[in-house]
């Protein structure tokens, strides 16, 4: 279809899900230029948030940008064309009817804790399905998916480097990420159903920098609330790593699932320490009880599960994406920790 | 948001006015800690510090969270006991290999002093200083302050995928495949090794670490476990609740002062394929519990006295 050279697919086309209302082969057929690969037109869902910003930036010198995104990209680069629609609605396919598509980078997952549980699982996974049905309807050659390494969870018993066969348990005590790892499961299913995409699957550790993510804003407290007795070792990436990372999925010829690790690992009180806040130490019952009720009075933006990050490892190896992706985290730990303060 | 943001701005300022005096406190205590350790350990006990093999990020940990001034500390006071209470007499220290290590020890004693002791050998008396790794049941990792503890003095969690990690970054990796059931032998069954199991075989096989075969003598007597409370302990979720006679004699919550001596044997290395069958794998694990066993009662016939 795409390539001069298509591989025979090796699942039997009949074992697809069925392509969207319009069966058959595609009733479009690319138009415009041919380019080589890795220079035709990418879509990025979710591309008005901190990270979406990023990567179009990141991207939209070099080649095509179609940010697709609910809400409004009010700065956005002159040449990107943002397409403001829910990726749930039927226009979406108009975005890939319209023009060649050679890849489509999925940012749009919610991450809201506060927003209601039928509404995260439409979005996210009804949405994602939705994606995936017009990627291999029009045979789009790649796919790259923003998962996390919170899709295993912190556990007691995790070992210190998870590798990308660990199972995924983070829905097994903070049921809010279950859609997450439906978001990544969906991903792994399209990986093995459509070998003629390239499907990249990214598992980054928490994302650090003008991001208003769960662990940014937790970092980015006047006083850093810690549990006694608890300081388990971290990682954190920069948000421009991650960037970084997407840019080498990008890359013709990676497919596979990749953890994303950044700069070395660090005990929780070293990040305070470079942060320069003070802690307060607070018993894991207490600390509990008073969350969940600040939660509940709608206080706080952490539900209680959350706690377990400050509890228990949740790290992974990220030597296969060093390996095969070619990515390396170019900001130290200092400027990664430091920038929850500094890149708002 | 808004109330609870100015509630910890408050609270951060009363720590701020708090912090100067906690760490002065702090600074003075580890200071008197500091010179009685060099009282009691020599000056060499610092110099072995410098010299351990360590792979540490550049914020001052090593990847598994272990930090050589926790380390530090928790050593000095195993030290101690290691050189005065115990009494410990060590041989075959050269033995061990400079680089990766998996140390094979019976298991013995009601509580695991030996484990501690075989770390302050491999620290006091091995050349290069070693800070021994091993590692610990998974539920401590829910306790506070244990969890720390033992992550900072680099006890790891017991899955498979951390020692083969800790044998690849060429650690010294103690396991005691006797498991609970050795720790916790009746005195009449003393020195009498208990099933190995397999997982350190296939661990070494596939790492191709070289085993060394570790000894340990005295422990068995500084508890005298005259039975077990199997009920009970089935009751307590415990792995088995040794009946002790000497908890009833004043002080006799600490463990009778006997002497230890600890034997590293020569390394074993064995080849093959790590997936093999149990009983392809049992074969080399007997051969190892053999030479455990062969040595501990060459040890006990060398003994004169107990406590001497």
């Amino acid at each position: 279809m795409m390539d001069s050279h298509p591989k025979p697919p090796r699942t039997p086309s009949s074992s697809r899900p069925p392509p969207g209302p319009h069966s058959g082969p595609p009733s479009v057929l690319p138009r415009g230029p041919l380019l080589p690969r890795g220079q035709g037109t990418v879509i990025v869902t979710g591309a008005c948030g901190r990270l979406g910003k990023r990567l179009v930036r990141a991207l939209h010198r070099e080649r095509r940008v179609i940010g697709i995104d609910r809400r409004p990209f009010p700065d956005k680069p002159k040449d990107v064309i943002h397409e403001q629609l829910d990726i749930r609605r039927k226009k979406l396919k108009d975005v890939f009817r319209g023009e060649r598509i050679e890849a489509v980078v999925h940012l749009g997952v919610m991450h809201d804790p506060r927003a209601s549980a039928a509404e995260h699982h439409s979005w996210n996974v009804a949405g994602f399905q939705k994606l995936l049905e017009y990627a291999a309807h029009y045979g789009v050659p790649k796919l790259v998916v923003l998962s996390s390494a919170n899709v295993y969870g912190p556990q007691p018993d995790n070992a210190q480097f998870l590798r990308e066969e660990a199972p995924l348990l983070g829905g097994a005590r903070f049921s809010e990420i279950r859609d997450l790892i439906e978001v990544d499961m969906l991903a792994q299913g399209f990986y093995w159903k459509h070998p003629d995409t390239e499907t990249v699957i990214l598992r980054p550790v928490h994302i650090l920098g003008g991001v208003h993510n769960a662990a940014s804003n937790f970092l980015r407290l006047p006083t850093i609330p810690t549990l006694l007795g608890f300081d388990p070792m971290i990682q954190l990436v920069h948000e421009s790593d991650v960037v970084r990372a997407m840019h080498c999925a990008l890359a013709p010829g990676k497919r596979g699932i990749y953890n994303i690790g950044g700069p070395e690992p660090l005990p929780l009180s070293h990040i305070v320490k470079i942060l320069g806040k003070p802690s307060l130490p607070v018993p894991y019952t207490l600390g509990k009880a008073v969350l969940k009720r600040l939660w509940s009075f709608r206080l706080t933006t952490f539900p209680a599960p959350e706690l377990d990050h400050i509890r228990f490892v949740c790290m992974v190896d990220d030597s296969r994406a060093r390996e095969e992706l070619d990515y390396a985290p170019a900001c130290s730990i200092e400027q990664t920790v430091r920038s929850v303060d500094v890149d708002v | 948001m808004s109330e609870t943001t100015r509630s910890l701005v408050r609270l951060g300022g009363r720590l701020r006015s708090v912090a100067p005096f906690a760490r002065r406190l702090l600074d003075g205590a580890t200071s008197g800690i500091d010179d009685w350790m060099t009282e009691k350990l020599g000056e060499e006990f610092n110099a072995r510090l410098s010299r351990v093999p360590l792979n540490l990020t550049p914020t001052g940990v090593d990847p598994f969270g272990l930090d050589p001034q926790w380390t530090k500390y928790a050593l000095a006071a195993v030290a101690f006991l290691h050189r005065h209470y115990f009494r410990t007499e060590v041989f075959g220290a050269e033995h061990v290999p400079k680089g990766r290590a998996l140390l094979v020890a019976n298991h013995s004693g009601q509580v695991p002093i030996d484990g501690a002791l075989i770390g302050a050998a491999l620290f006091m008396d091995v050349e290069p200083p070693r800070f021994m790794r091993a590692m610990v049941e998974k539920w401590t990792q829910t306790l506070p302050f244990v969890s720390l503890l033992f992550s900072r003095v680099g006890q790891v969690v017991g899955v498979p995928e951390n020692a083969q990690r800790l044998l690849e970054s060429e650690e010294a990796l103690l396991v005691f495949p006797e498991g609970a059931r050795g720790i916790s032998k009746p005195f009449e069954k003393r020195y009498q090794l208990c099933d190995f199991g397999l997982g350190f075989m296939r661990l070494a096989l596939e790492t191709n670490t070289p085993i060394v075969p570790v000894s340990v003598i005295g422990g068995e007597e500084q508890y005298i476990s005259v039975g077990n409370f199997d009920a009970l302990a089935k009751m307590l979720r415990m792995p088995s609740f040794p009946i002790l006679p000497q908890l009833l004699l004043p002080f006799g919550a600490l463990p009778l002062p006997t002497r230890y001596r600890i034997t590293f044997g020569e390394p074993m290395r064995f080849e093959g394929d790590p997936d093999d069958d149990d009983a392809v794998i049992e074969e080399k694990v007997y051969v190892v519990k053999a030479t455990v066993q062969a040595m501990v009662n060459r040890g006990l016939k060398a003994r004169k006295s107990v406590f001497f």
